[in-house]
C-alpha cells in the first residue's frame, strides 16, 4: 500500500481549496467510510491526506429563506437533533433515523455520504427526492469559485460523482418543500439501522383535496446510482389515488429501476420489494 | 509506511502528546501505543462497537477514527468512564445483573450506555435497545445488559434528584 506522504488539517476553505488544487489529495471528514475502504484495499490513499474537519465554512444547518443549507461537515446526529430538519425536511430526518448506529451517526457527515456516492447511501435518496443540490468549491486560478450541481446530475456510478479532484463539497442545499408536503422513507434491511439497504424508497407529496400534488419519488440500491422516478411521479401528479392508480404507479416504477443481484438481495426480490413497498409508502403518505 | 505526525489531546482528563503514523487508527494508538487495552478490537469496521470511546462527549467507533484526527480533542475511554458517577453505577449494575458473560463487548457497552444515560436517552427499554444497536454481544446476553443499563439509568435519575449526578 502506498503511504501517506503529507497530512494537512486546513482551517479555512481558501486554504483547503488551495491544497486540493495541487492534486493527489484524499479528503478526510468523519472517516467512517474512508477507514474501512482503505483497510479493505478498495481505495488507495493519495500522497496527501487532508482532514477538513477544522474548516468552519463546512459546518452548520441554516434556513436561508427558500433553501436549507446543510454544511458538508454536519453529522447525521446533528441532522437528527435539528428542529428545522425534523419539521421542514422530515423525509431526510427519517433517513437519518435509519442510518447505521449511534456511534457512526456521531461521526459520519452528510458530505461524506454524498461524496461516497453509494447507490444505497441513506441520505441520498431523500436528498434526491427533495431536489437538493451539491455546492462545490474550487480555486482554479487563485480565487475561490463555487458551482452548484443538482443531485440528479451529481452521481455517475457506484462511488463515482461529477465532483472533479480539485473540488471540495462545501454544502448541500435543499429547497424548502411547499407547505403541506409530507413524505415517508422506507429502507429494507435485516437489521434496523446498521444494514446497507437492500432497497430504499423516499416518497413525498402534498394532498390537495383528493389529489396528490408535488409528487417526488426516489429509489436507492436499484440502479448504479440513487435514482429519481420521473415517470412514476408524472403518473401520480394531480391525480386522485385509487387501487388502480396505485397498481399502475407500482408497474411504472418497475420500468424505472434496474436492480442487480448481490449478497443483500436478488434482482427478483428487489423488484418485489419496490412493487409492494412503494404501494404501502404511497398509501401512508396519502393518508397523512 | 505513512508519514509520522505530532498530535496532542486530552485522554481521560490528562494532556498527552504523541507521534503517530497518518494512517493509524485511534484504536491502535490507544491499545498499542498508550497501553489502554480496555478498548477492544472486534470487527475493525464499525459493526460491533467493542472499540467505542467518547470524543468531545459523543461516542464513536475508535476503529473508524484516524489517530491524527484526535489532535486537539477530548478523549475518554472505558478506563476514564468508570471513574465517573455514571460509569461507576454502570459497573455495579453490570455486576449485579450478571450482564457480563465473556466480557469482550462490555467496555464498549459501558461507554455507549454512559453516553445514553448522560444524554437522557436511556429512559425506557426501547430507547436503550435503540441506543445499543451499534454494540454486538456474541454471547447474545442482551436481556441482562438492557436490565443493567435500565438499573443504572434509574440510579442516575435518583442521584440527580438528590443532587449527586
Amino acid at each position: 500500500m502506498a503511504g501517506i506522504e503529507r497530512y494537512v488539517a486546513p482551517t479555512t476553505l481558501e486554504e483547503a481549496a488551495g491544497i486540493l488544487r495541487t492534486g493527489n489529495v484524499t479528503v478526510l471528514a468523519g472517516g467512517t467510510d474512508l477507514m474501512p475502504q482503505t483497510h479493505a484495499g478498495r481505495l488507495q490513499f493519495q500522497p496527501v491526506l487532508m482532514n477538513v474537519r477544522r474548516v468552519p465554512e463546512l459546518s452548520g444547518i441554516a434556513n436561508q429563506g427558500t433553501v436549507v443549507r446543510i454544511g458538508a461537515l454536519v453529522t447525521i446526529t446533528e441532522l437528527l437533533e435539528s428542529a428545522l430538519v425534523h419539521e421542514r425536511l422530515n423525509l431526510l430526518w427519517q433517513a437519518c433515523d435509519h442510518f447505521a448506529s449511534d456511534q457512526i451517526r456521531n461521526a459520519a457527515t452528510i458530505g461524506g455520504n454524498v461524496c461516497n456516492a453509494s447507490p444505497a447511501g441513506d441520505t441520498l435518496i431523500p436528498l434526491l427526492a427533495l431536489n437538493a443540490r451539491a455546492v462545490l468549491a474550487a480555486k482554479p486560478n487563485g480565487t475561490l469559485q463555487l458551482r452548484r450541481v443538482p443531485l440528479t446530475e451529481f452521481f455517475l456510478g457506484p462511488g463515482r460523482s461529477c465532483r472533479a479532484p480539485p473540488e471540495l463539497l462545501t454544502a448541500v442545499e435543499v429547497p424548502l418543500p411547499p407547505a403541506g408536503f409530507a413524505g415517508e422513507f422506507y429502507k429494507h434491511g435485516t437489521r434496523p439501522g446498521l444494514d446497507i439497504a437492500a432497497i430504499s424508497i423516499a416518497f413525498g407529496a402534498r394532498r390537495d383535496g383528493q389529489l396528490l400534488r408535488d409528487v417526488r419519488l426516489a429509489f436507492g440500491a436499484v440502479a448504479p446510482t440513487p435514482v429519481r422516478a420521473p415517470r412514476t411521479e408524472a403518473a401520480l401528479e394531480g391525480q386522485p389515488l385509487d387501487a388502480a392508480k396505485l397498481e399502475a404507479a407500482a408497474g411504472i416504477a418497475l420500468e424505472e429501476v434496474q436492480p442487480i443481484s448481490d449478497l443483500r438481495a436478488s434482482d427478483w426480490y428487489r423488484r418485489e420489494l419496490i412493487h409492494n413497498m412503494l404501494k404501502r409508502v404511497i398509501t401512508h403518505v396519502h393518508q397523512l | 509506511m505513512s508519514i509520522n505526525c505530532d498530535i496532542a489531546f486530552t485522554l481521560n482528563g490528562v494532556k498527552r502528546e504523541i507521534t503517530v503514523p497518518a494512517a493509524m487508527t485511534a484504536l491502535e494508538m490507544l491499545r498499542e501505543r498508550l497501553g489502554l487495552t480496555g478498548t477492544k478490537y472486534g470487527c475493525g469496521e464499525g459493526e460491533c462497537g467493542a472499540c467505542t470511546i467518547l470524543v468531545d462527549g459523543a461516542t464513536v467507533n475508535s476503529c473508524l477514527m484516524f489517530a491524527v484526527d484526535c489532535d486537539g480533542r477530548d478523549l475518554v475511554t472505558v478506563e476514564g468512564v468508570v471513574t465517573r458517577p455514571a460509569g461507576e453505577r454502570l459497573r455495579d449494575a453490570f455486576v449485579a445483573h450478571g450482564a457480563v458473560q465473556c466480557g469482550f463487548c462490555t467496555p464498549g457497552l459501558v461507554v455507549q450506555a454512559s453516553h445514553l444515560i448522560v444524554r437522557d436517552h436511556a429512559g425506557n427499554e426501547a430507547a436503550i435497545r435503540r441506543g445499543i444497536e451499534g454494540n454486538l454481544c456474541r454471547c447474545t446476553g442482551y436481556r441482562k445488559i438492557i436490565e443493567a443499563i435500565a438499573a443504572a439509568a434509574d440510579a442516575a435519575t435518583q442521584g440527580a434528584e438528590h443532587g449527586s449526578r
